[in-house]
């Protein structure tokens, strides 16, 4: 049972060493941005993950109503605090990127607005598991909710996208992160693969203990 | 009318019921009997399907009540602690509110008689703000009634009913029997149960002490066996 | 009527009946209202322009806090009188029930938000009447998506402790796109235009509705279970 996590923490420790040798040896230094620019292959893979997290919330929520099985509800929650964990990775290091690139720590450009609103989103969510104590309570709740925020993912991306381009304010339009050149994605490749398999080693190891935790407090 | 077998209820690891076991049939009254924190009202309220068991077995007439607690929930009438009495309708409104919601009938005549069955027809268009406890589980008794159930679960009825009210409702009881419907009825007050009751069964701890027809216990040996438990000897085998 | 419209009147019924007997909910709601009005004054200042500018924001961010006062206490009637139960055992559908409280916020929402617009256009000198006919659409579409998901997170957090701090913490995030969209059209519609030129925002509007009410019917049963 637990030879599983170890061995994805093995991997995964692999991984993040190939990654990040991929990231600085590998990778060629930017044109224009210098060598700041390899925080993308923190920070791409970081929400990718992140959505695969949240992905892994709607799909443990809409299992536990239909099963009620409460696997699916530790599934749900473990993958949320991951999801926010990985997404507050990507608002701090797309921060960090955006200072030296930018002149600015924030910018409410569509894709960093949309990102924050489903960080919040997902906040809301933990906040709701931590104030409902009994488990079979706690479990409906929070898969009520995981479905709530998963539909809001395409409706607040398309509102805030819309936002910013039908209605263009009279501040400074900042662009996005520019795009990757071709041939580093393989470079954002094989680090994301390292962070999926990062996730999976804690989300596993998360279930676990949550599965032991109900075991002694019921 | 009901028929349990194995009832298990567990919060973590707190057990609150142990393999309880009872049957009922129509036209019968159970007085469950007991200590307070004996689990009456947790066994009551699995049977009304407000909570799951987390083991056993329940049939409630007719129904797997575990697994299709709604079809079970259409013959089943509860009065349990909360009166269901919004305090801003009056008797009229709250009988024709719950009655409605429960896909019943509801018309002016039949919430009428149903009043006048729990006596409060004369306060029929008062605020329920202003009914005394005891006023309230007659209308909780009357909101129940008009969704015609075949089982009756009351818990506690008799608290807060003057000696006419206990007169009253047990003469209520004997009519609903008589029509063929089944009750059960938590209770403390063992003359008051006794007297409409067939069957009683004791609860102490979660598990059933005592389940008898009234007709072979004494009310002596039942008054003995009773202040045993209450005074925490233990349940008898 | 059928059964189920039969239940969702009922609900709807007794919860505009309990409104009219107590009157507080109502009566707290329109002074809020003005108090918001006076509030917006002395934050932005004596400038007529800026708050002219800010007219459609500050518009539905006074419906958002009224939604939250007023739509946080869906449920109290039912936690207060001890009749949360009574609702879980009755019969059929519980989504009838969902639907019944909707109607029931949305008629008191719908009370509140003509009282605001009255004053916002009596206290800032905006005539909204010319408006009024596409503003209404807009409100209606806004206020819907703030219900759905006011009445059911309502119904979550009427069993929770911290139940004023958890409600908007949950209904907010979800609000952000109905926000973006209304007040988006909302400008649109005060300056003139036609409904046609806010029609991606109300389509947006409309979908984001129909998910929420959707969301809402489906899943209330799950959270009014014991």
């Amino acid at each position: 049972m637990s030879r599983t996590p170890r061995v994805l923490g093995w991997l995964a420790l692999a991984g993040l060493a190939t990654g990040l040798g991929a990231a600085f040896a590998y990778a060629p230094v930017e044109v224009a941005q210098g060598n700041v620019q390899r925080i993308m292959y923190l920070h791409l893979p970081s929400i990718g993950t992140a959505y695969v997290a949240f992905a892994l919330v709607f799909l443990g929520s809409l299992a536990y109503l239909v099963t009620r099985r409460l696997g699916w509800d530790r599934l749900a929650a473990a993958a949320a605090e991951l999801g926010v964990l990985f997404t507050g990775l990507t608002i701090v290091s797309g921060s960090v990127w955006g200072r030296p690139t930018w002149g600015t720590w924030w910018t409410w450009d569509a894709r960093l607005t949309s990102t924050a609103v489903m960080l919040l989103v997902y906040v809301g969510y933990l906040l709701l598991r931590g104030m409902v104590e009994e488990t079979d309570r706690r479990a409906r709740f929070a898969g009520v909710v995981g479905i709530v925020a998963a539909a809001n993912i395409p409706i607040v991306h398309f509102s805030v996208t819309w936002w910013r381009t039908l209605h263009q304010p009279p501040t400074i339009l900042t662009p996005g992160p520019s795009p990757i050149d071709r041939s580093l994605w393989l470079v954002v490749a094989v680090n994301f693969v390292a962070f999926l398999l990062l996730f999976a080693y804690f989300l596993t190891r998360r279930m676990e203990i949550a599965r032991l935790e109900e075991e002694v407090t019921g | 009318m009901i028929a349990a077998a194995g009832l298990r209820k567990s919060y973590g690891p707190t057990v609150v019921l142990e393999d309880v076991s009872l049957a009922l049939g129509p036209g019968q009254c159970l007085a469950l009997l007991g200590p307070n924190g004996a689990g009456k009202t947790t066994l009551l309220r699995i049977l009304a399907t407000l909570i799951r068991p987390t083991a056993g077995f329940l049939l409630v007439g007719g129904v797997d009540a575990t697994r299709h607690p709604e079809a079970a929930r259409n013959v089943i009438g509860m009065v349990g602690h909360g009166s269901y009495v919004y305090e801003d309708l009056t008797a009229l409104e709250n009988l024709r509110f719950w009655t409605t919601l429960g896909g019943h009938d509801a018309s002016a005549p039949r919430l009428q008689a149903a009043l006048r069955q729990v006596e409060l027809d004369g306060v029929a268009d008062e605020r329920a703000r202003t009914f005394s406890a005891g006023m309230k589980r007659r209308l909780a008794l009357a909101r129940v009634v008009l969704g015609r159930p075949r089982l009756l679960l009351l818990d506690e009825p008799f608290t807060g009913l003057d000696r006419q009210g206990r007169k009253w409702l047990s003469e209520f009881l004997l009519e609903f029997k008589a029509g063929g419907g089944a009750v059960v009825l938590a209770t403390h007050s063992l003359g008051a149960g006794l007297a409409v009751a067939d069957r009683v069964a004791v609860l102490a701890s979660g598990r059933m002490a005592v389940d008898q027809s009234c007709a072979d216990l004494s009310w002596e040996d039942l008054r003995q066996l009773y202040d045993n438990l209450t005074e925490g000897n233990g349940p008898a085998q | 009527m059928t059964a189920y419209a039969r239940r969702t009147w009922i609900v709807l019924w007794k919860d505009l009946l309990t409104e009219r007997r107590s009157k507080e909910n109502l009566n707290a709601l329109v002074l809020f209202a003005l108090l918001f009005l006076f509030l917006f004054q002395f934050a932005l200042g004596a400038d007529r322009e800026r708050l002219q500018a800010a007219l459609p924001g500050l518009m539905w961010l006074g419906f958002i806090l009224a939604g939250l006062l007023g739509l946080g206490r869906s449920f109290l009637a039912e936690r207060d009188n001890d009749c949360w139960e009574g609702l879980l055992q009755s019969p059929g559908d519980k989504s009838a029930i969902y639907l019944g409280k909707l109607l029931a916020n949305l008629a008191t929402m719908a009370v509140v938000e003509a009282v605001m617009v009255t004053l916002f256009g009596f206290f800032y000198n905006v005539s909204l009447w010319a408006t009024l006919g596409p503003l209404t659409v807009v409100i209606a579409l806004g206020t819907l998506g703030l219900a759905a998901m006011g009445t059911l997170f309502a119904a979550m957090t009427a069993q929770v402790r911290a139940r004023e701090l958890l409600f908007p913490v949950l209904l907010l995030p979800a609000q952000v796109p109905v926000l973006l969209a209304t007040v988006s059209a909302t400008e649109s519609v005060l300056l003139g235009e036609p409904l046609s030129a806010a029609a991606p925002w109300l389509k947006l509007l409309a979908g984001a509705d129909v998910v929420y009410l959707v969301i809402g019917l489906l899943t209330f049963e799950f959270v009014i279970e014991n």
